[in-house]
């Protein structure tokens, strides 16, 4: 669900850009994205473009119940980024049962069924 | 504010629809049954209800209730946000609407249809419209990436958890499987008569590996169930009165239920840890006072994570808790002698606090021996309650 205060996230995943929101008044970076910084109120907040590197926080191989528009098992993930914030995520590009808590990732982006792109990670160093 | 309403407020009535799997009614139906056995439980008549209290994403509307019940005046009503981690809060908003006089006597109900109606753990890509999880984290950021239900969001916490404490899926599994034996000597619950083994539990489906397998699940259920709160004074003249010791919520509001990603450790669950500050440290209440807990298990991993965020064991000891016995007949904290989520039904929560109840008048189908206090907590909300 796009609304005003996430437009600038998926926008930009749409041109292949992977980008986290910064407060412009304490320098502070937030995901999910808000309209006001909690740690100096500023409503002063951009976007800035990450390395797209980070770790496997957490995952889950999701199985059951299955929806029409994703694969199974749904490798669903928890990315730490190198910057600093955490996104729920999607794995690529690696045997599910491969998956580990600390693995070094990347970012990529796949399209969607309904046309958007999505900013999904594969192992670093992956082809 | 949980040390003000101390004691202040009272449960002394109780109803609840059976739990199925097909009510075959609405739930604005299943809420005006409940509702009106709580009062006959009570001794009180429909007309003096004054208060209403009940989550934002029941479907009931206060409208419809009112005129299928007969309400005839409703001073004051309120509603805890999201789902069943609010539900103890309908307690605390009762305890404070009756402390501070703006209501009598309070109706807190909870009706689903999660079995027949709208599943709650269904995979659906467009949110509902309501404020359930539609506009909130989980439905934004985990929607595009097939993360669709209350266990694959929960599921990332767990698997963090299992990293942090070496908890394995058979750790998960023992609490199932008592969980599941309490349930099968409970004619009302979900698995009456039906136990299982951990040998079944691991060889139910995963829902999400490595963590939630399908008996490590809550049971959808359809069935209402609501309790009558009052003050303290005007219980004592009712049949077996429950008083609402401490109340409790809120705790650390960055989660509505099982969506809580981006707290920095997510083995902890920082709701309960801060629950717990409210219920023992500000509430004056011992946990070794406690006969008795009821803890909101959804799906098993949150119940060893509770255990360790509200301080009953340490970090990672969780599992050898739950080995040992402790959660079972005899043991140093008996827990969900209904069944819990997992065996008895899920009416969000409700039940368990129907359980405590029970427990306190000495009426549950498995009963402790002498349980005078009994802790019921669902993440960010819980009460402890007390006999008489
Ligand atoms: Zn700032």
């Amino acid at each position: 669900m796009v609304t005003g205060d996430n437009e600038g996230f998926w926008s930009a995943a749409e041109e292949g850009r992977l980008v986290v929101q910064r407060c412009a008044g304490c320098r502070a970076l937030h995901h999910p994205p808000r309209p006001m910084c909690p740690d100096c109120r500023s409503v002063d907040l951009g976007w800035e473009q990450a390395v797209g590197t980070g770790v496997v926080y957490s995952y889950a191989l999701l199985h059951h119940p299955q929806h029409p528009a994703f694969e199974y098992p749904v490798v669903a993930a928890l990315v730490d980024l190198d910057e600093g914030v955490r996104l729920v995520t999607n794995l690529v590009d690696v045997e599910p049962h491969q998956v580990r808590i600390g693995m070094p990732v990347e970012v990529a982006f796949e399209p969607t069924a309904d046309g958007f792109a999505v900013p999904v990670f594969r192992p670093r160093g992956a082809p | 504010m949980s040390g003000r309403l101390r004691g202040s407020a009272s449960i002394v009535g109780l109803g609840q629809t059976e739990f199925s799997k097909s009510a075959g009614r609405s739930e604005t139906r299943l809420a005006a049954e409940a509702i009106v056995s709580a009062l006959a439980d009570a001794g009180l008549p429909v007309e003096s209800v004054d208060g209403l209290v009940s989550y934002t994403i029941d479907p009931v509307e206060e409208t419809e209730l009112v005129r299928s019940v007969g309400i005839p005046e409703v001073r004051w009503s309120s509603r805890v946000p999201y789902g069943g981690g609010g539900s103890q809060g309908v307690l605390l908003h009762a305890a404070a609407a009756v402390a501070a006089g703006v209501a009598e006597v309070v109706v807190a109900y909870r009706a689903v249809k999660a079995r027949s109606g709208a599943r709650v753990g269904r995979a659906e890509v467009s949110g509902r419209a309501s404020s359930s999880h539609a506009g909130t984290t989980a439905g934004q950021w985990c929607t595009p990436y097939g993360v669709l239900t209350p266990a694959s969001w929960m599921a990332l916490n767990a698997t963090r958890y299992m990293h942090a404490s070496g908890a394995t899926s058979e750790d998960f599994g023992r609490a199932v499987v008592q969980m599941r034996a309490y349930a099968a000597a409970n004619p009302n619950a979900h698995f009456a008569g039906r136990p299982i083994t951990l040998a079944d539990h691991q060889a139910s489906r995963w829902i999400a590996e490595p963590c939630i397998r399908l008996f490590d699940c809550c049971q959808e259920t359809d069935g209402a169930v609501a309790l009558v709160v009052t003050g303290a004074d005007r219980a004592a003249d009712s049949r077996a009165p429950v008083a609402v010791a401490a109340a409790a919520g809120a705790g650390v509001f960055e989660e509505e239920v099982a969506s809580n990603h981006y707290r920095p450790d997510l083995s902890v669950m920082d709701s309960s840890v801060a629950l717990a500050a409210q219920l023992f440290d500000e509430g004056g209440v011992g946990r070794d006072e406690i006969d008795v807990a009821m803890i909101y298990d959804a799906f098993s991993p949150i119940l060893l994570m509770q255990l360790e965020s509200l301080g009953f064991c340490g970090r990672g000891e969780a599992k050898d808790f739950v080995a040992d016995g402790h959660l079972g007949p005899g043991g140093r904290l008996p827990c969900n002698t209904n069944g819990g989520l997992i065996g008895g039904g899920y009416i969000h929560g409700l039940n368990l606090t129907g359980e405590a109840v029970r427990q306190l008048r000495g009426e549950s189908c498995n009963q402790v021996g002498g349980a005078t206090t009994v802790l019921v907590t669902s993440s960010r909300t819980g009460v402890v309650l007390r006999r008489g």
